[in-house]
C-alpha cells in the first residue's frame, strides 16, 4: 500500500515552505484593493473611434485627474479609475472626454464611498473569522465519538488558513507584477475555497473516524495512512469535475468572473493538497507530539512504527 | 423493492418533466428568469440619509417618507419593476433596471425639488444678489417655499394661451406669502430651484413683478409645456423630508449584460459536458447514470431559481458553473465506495447498497461544512451594501448543494437499482469494478 503519511515530515516542511513565501508576499507586496475595499470611482468607456491608452491618459491628468489607472479590457473598451466621482464631475469628464476624443458610451460606471469601503472591509474579515469557527465548531461536533474531537477541527483549520494564506499571497504577487485588485468576488473565492478545502478534509476524516471504529489496525498512523489511500481516488476525482467546471469559467466567462476563478483554481489545487497531505498527517504528528520535526533544521528519523 | 423503485423512478421522471416544464413554458406567472442588474443592465443606488437636520426620535418617519416620494417619482417615468428598499434605519437602496429611463429617474431621486422664493437685495455698490424671502410666523424665521405648496399643482393656459403653473398655498404658506407679496408690491420675487434661478422657456430668470398681495393660491409663469409639467408633477410627488448622499452607485449597460450570460452559458455547458465525459470514462454505467442525474440536477435547479424566484447575477451563476462540478462529489463518493465493496467480494446489489450506506456520513459532513460557508456568505451579503456579488454566489450554491444531494442520492441509487436486476448487471466491467486479487 502506498505509504503517504511516512514522508509527513517532507509534506509538511514543503507546506510550511509555500506558506513561508505566501506570508512574505503579503508583507512586501501587500494585497491591492479594489474600489470596493478602498472608495473611488471606477467607469468602463467604449470609444467609437481608436483611441491611445496613452492619449488617454494624457487627457485625464490634463483635465486633473493625476492618480487616474487606465486599462484596456479586451474589447477595446477602457476601465478608468479615479478618485470618487460626483454626478456633476463624471457628467464633466464624460463630455471632456468626448469633445477631445469623439463619440464615447458609457458600457458600466461603479462608485464606492469610503464609509461603504471601510464596511465591506470590516465585514468580510468577520465573515471570514465566523467561517472558521463555525466550521471548527461542527467538525469537533461531528467527531465528538473520536477520542480527541478538538484535534479534527484544529486540523482542518490548519489546513484552512495554509490555502487561505497561499491563495491571498499569490494574489499579492499578481497585484505587485500586473497589478491584479481584489475585489469582492475575489472574497467569495476565498469562501468557496474554505468551504471546497475542509469539503475535503471531512471526506478524509470521515473515513479514519470510520476506520477507527471497525479497529482496522492498532496503529494510528497506520489508521489514517488507509483511510488517504482508500479516499485518494475520490478526492482527486471531484477536484477535478470541479477544475474542470473552474476552467470552462475561467476561459469563457473572462474578465468580470476572473477574480473568482482564479481564486478557485488556485483554492482546488492547494485545497487538495492540504486535505490530503497537510490535515491528516498533521493530526499525527500532534497525536505523537512530534512537533520538533516541523522544524528543518532539526529534523530526526523518528521512524518507529 | 422493485415495486417500491420503479414508483420511486416515477417520481423522479414527473419531477424531471414538471422542471423542464416550468423552464420552456411560463408556469405560475413566472416567464423568464429573473436576472439581476449586473445581467439585465442598469443602476443601482444605494443613497445615505443625513438627519442632522432631523427632529431626533422621527428619523423613521422621515426615511419612510423619502422612500415614499422616490416611489411615486419613479413611477412618473414608468420604469418597469423598480425595487426600492430601506437598508438598517438610514440607507435606501434603490435599483433602477434598463438604462435610459432609469439614468434620467436616478437623477430625478437627487432633485430636492424645492422651490425657493427670493428677493432682490442690492448693497451699496449697486450689485444685485438673490436672498430668501422670509417672514415671521409665532416669533419664527421662515421662507417662502414650495414646502408649503398643496400637492395639487397643474399646468394650463393663461388668457394669451402661455404656459402656467398653478399651486395653492397651504395655511402656513399662505400666511407666508401674504407678508412676504404684502411687503414686496411692486419688486420683483425670483423663484429658485436648488438653488440655481428658475429659467423660461427664453433662458431668462422667472422673476414676476408683485402685484398684489397673495395669500391663496398663485401661477408661475414662462416654462416651455415640457418643463412646466415636469415640476408639476414633481412637486405633487412630495418633497424628500431628509438629504440624501448616494455612498455607492453601479450602472451596467445592458449590451454587457447580455455578453455576460451568453458566455457564463457556454462556460455552464462545457463544464457539464467534460464533467459527464469524465464520469462516462472513469466509472462507466454509473456514470451514465450519474450523468443523467447531472442532466436533472441542472434542469430542477434552473426550474428552482426560476420559480422562487431567485434573482439570477454573474456571481451566482458562477456559484451555478461552481455546483455542477460539487455536484457529482456525492456520486464519485457512492462510486467509489461501491467498487471497494465490490472488491471484498460482495454481490453487485450489496456493494451499491453499502456503497450508498457508507458514503453517507461522508456525504452529510462535507455538505454541512459548504452549508454553513453558504449561510455565512449570506449573512456577509445582507451586511453589506454591495451585496449582489456574495449573496447571489451563496444563494445559488446553497440551493444548489440540497438538490445535488437529492440529484446524487435519490436519483443515481434509483436508476441503480432498476439496472441490477436485468442483464446489464452481469456485466461487470460495465461498472468498471474488480474483485481484490488474494
Amino acid at each position: 500500500m502506498l505509504d503517504i503519511t511516512g514522508k509527513r515530515s517532507l509534506f509538511l516542511i514543503i507546506s510550511e515552505i509555500i506558506i513561508l513565501i505566501g506570508i512574505i508576499a503579503l508583507v512586501v507586496f501587500g494585497l491591492k484593493p479594489g474600489i470596493e475595499f478602498s472608495s473611488g470611482s471606477l467607469l468602463t468607456l467604449g470609444f467609437e473611434q481608436e483611441v491611445e491608452q496613452s492619449d488617454l491618459k494624457a487627457e485625464l491628468v490634463n483635465l486633473g485627474y493625476d492618480n487616474v489607472i487606465i486599462q484596456r479590457t479586451g474589447a477595446g473598451d477602457f476601465f478608468i479609475r479615479t478618485q470618487e466621482l460626483t454626478a456633476a464631475e463624471r457628467l464633466d469628464l464624460e463630455e471632456a472626454l468626448g469633445a477631445r476624443f469623439g463619440a464615447l458610451s458609457e458600457r458600466e460606471f461603479y462608485s464606492v464611498s469610503s464609509m461603504v469601503a471601510a464596511e465591506t472591509v470590516s465585514n468580510a474579515v468577520i465573515a471570514v473569522a465566523v467561517a472558521a469557527v463555525g466550521i471548527l465548531l461542527y467538525i469537533t461536533w461531528a467527531f465528538r465519538r473520536m477520542p480527541k474531537p478538538f484535534h479534527y477541527g484544529v486540523c482542518a483549520i490548519i489546513a484552512l488558513v495554509h490555502d487561505v494564506v497561499l491563495v491571498t499571497g499569490i494574489f499579492a504577487i499578481l497585484g505587485a507584477i500586473m497589478g491584479w485588485e481584489i475585489n469582492l468576488m475575489f472574497i467569495t473565492g476565498v469562501l468557496a475555497v474554505i468551504g471546497y478545502s475542509i469539503n475535503n478534509t471531512v471526506v478524509v476524516f470521515d473515513r479514519i473516524r470510520e476506520n477507527l471504529r471497525r479497529g482496522v489496525h492498532p496503529d494510528f498512523e497506520m489508521v489514517v495512512n488507509n483511510s488517504l489511500v482508500e479516499t485518494l481516488s475520490r478526492s482527486l476525482n471531484t477536484s477535478l469535475t470541479t477544475l474542470f467546471v473552474v476552467l470552462a469559467l475561467l476561459l469563457f466567462v473572462g474578465a468580470s468572473i476572473q477574480n473568482f476563478a482564479l481564486v478557485m483554481l488556485i483554492g482546488i489545487i492547494v485545497g487538495t493538497y492540504s486535505s490530503l497531505f497537510v490535515a491528516p498527517t498533521l493530526l499525527i504528528v500532534w497525536e505523537r507530539g512530534e512537533w520538533g520535526n516541523l522544524i528543518p533544521l532539526r529534523r530526526t528519523k523518528t521512524e518507529e512504527a | 423493492m422493485v415495486r417500491r423503485n420503479t414508483i420511486v423512478f416515477f417520481i423522479i421522471v414527473a419531477i424531471f418533466a414538471f422542471a423542464v416544464c416550468a423552464l420552456v413554458y411560463p408556469l405560475f406567472d413566472r416567464e423568464e428568469m429573473r436576472l439581476g442588474l449586473d445581467l439585465q443592465g442598469g443602476i443601482h443606488m444605494v443613497y445615505q440619509a443625513d438627519f442632522t437636520d432631523v427632529e431626533p426620535g422621527t428619523e423613521g418617519e422621515a426615511i419612510d417618507g423619502a422612500i415614499a416620494v422616490i416611489e411615486r417619482r419613479i413611477n412618473i417615468l414608468g420604469v418597469t419593476e423598480p425595487l426600492i428598499q430601506k437598508q438598517g434605519g438610514d440607507r435606501i437602496i434603490v435599483e433602477l433596471p434598463g438604462v435610459g429611463e432609469a439614468e434620467k429617474a436616478k437623477n430625478l431621486i437627487g432633485e430636492t425639488t424645492l422651490l425657493e422664493f427670493r428677493e432682490r437685495e442690492v448693497d451699496e455698490e449697486g450689485n444685485v444678489t438673490w436672498v430668501p424671502a422670509t417672514a415671521t410666523i409665532d416669533g419664527k424665521e421662515k421662507i417662502l417655499t414650495s414646502g408649503y405648496f398643496k400637492e395639487n399643482t397643474y399646468v394650463g393656459q393663461g388668457s394669451l394661451g402661455q404656459i402656467m403653473l398653478y399651486f395653492e398655498w397651504n395655511e402656513e404658506g399662505s400666511q407666508i406669502s401674504g407678508e412676504v407679496t404684502g411687503r414686496l408690491i411692486g419688486q420683483p420675487l425670483a423663484i429658485f430651484l436648488s438653488g440655481e434661478p428658475l429659467l423660461g422657456d427664453d433662458e431668462q430668470p422667472i422673476a414676476p413683478i408683485v402685484r398684489s398681495q397673495i395669500t391663496d393660491r398663485g401661477q408661475i409663469e414662462g416654462l416651455s409645456l415640457g418643463e412646466a409639467t415636469e415640476l408639476s408633477q414633481l412637486l405633487n410627488a412630495g418633497r424628500i423630508p431628509v438629504p440624501l448622499n448616494p455612498i455607492y452607485e453601479q450602472t451596467v449597460s445592458p449590451i454587457l449584460g447580455a455578453d455576460f450570460i451568453d458566455m457564463s452559458l457556454m462556460a455552464g455547458l462545457i463544464g457539464i459536458i467534460l464533467v459527464m465525459l469524465f464520469m462516462i470514462v472513469y466509472y462507466r454505467l454509473p456514470g451514465v447514470l450519474a450523468s443523467l442525474a447531472l442532466i436533472f440536477y441542472g434542469a430542477v435547479l434552473l426550474a428552482v431559481f426560476k420559480l422562487i424566484p431567485v434573482t439570477l447575477t454573474l456571481a451566482g451563476i458562477g456559484g451555478f458553473v461552481l455546483s455542477i462540478g460539487m455536484a457529482v462529489d456525492a456520486n464519485v463518493l457512492i462510486f467509489e465506495r461501491m467498487k471497494e465493496e465490490f472488491a471484498t467480494g460482495r454481490t453487485l446489489g450489496a456493494a451499491i447498497e453499502a456503497g450508498f450506506n457508507r458514503a453517507w456520513m461522508a456525504i452529510r459532513d462535507s455538505n454541512v461544512t459548504t452549508i454553513i460557508v453558504c449561510l455565512i456568505l449570506i449573512w456577509l451579503g445582507s451586511s453589506i451594501v454591495e451585496s449582489a456579488p456574495v449573496t447571489g454566489f451563496a444563494v445559488t450554491l446553497l440551493i444548489g448543494v440540497l438538490v445535488s444531494m437529492f440529484s446524487a442520492i435519490i436519483v443515481t441509487r434509483t436508476l441503480l437499482r432498476l439496472f441490477v436486476g436485468t442483464s446489464l448487471a452481469k456485466k461487470t466491467w460495465l461498472f468498471s469494478a474488480h474483485r481484490e486479487k488474494k
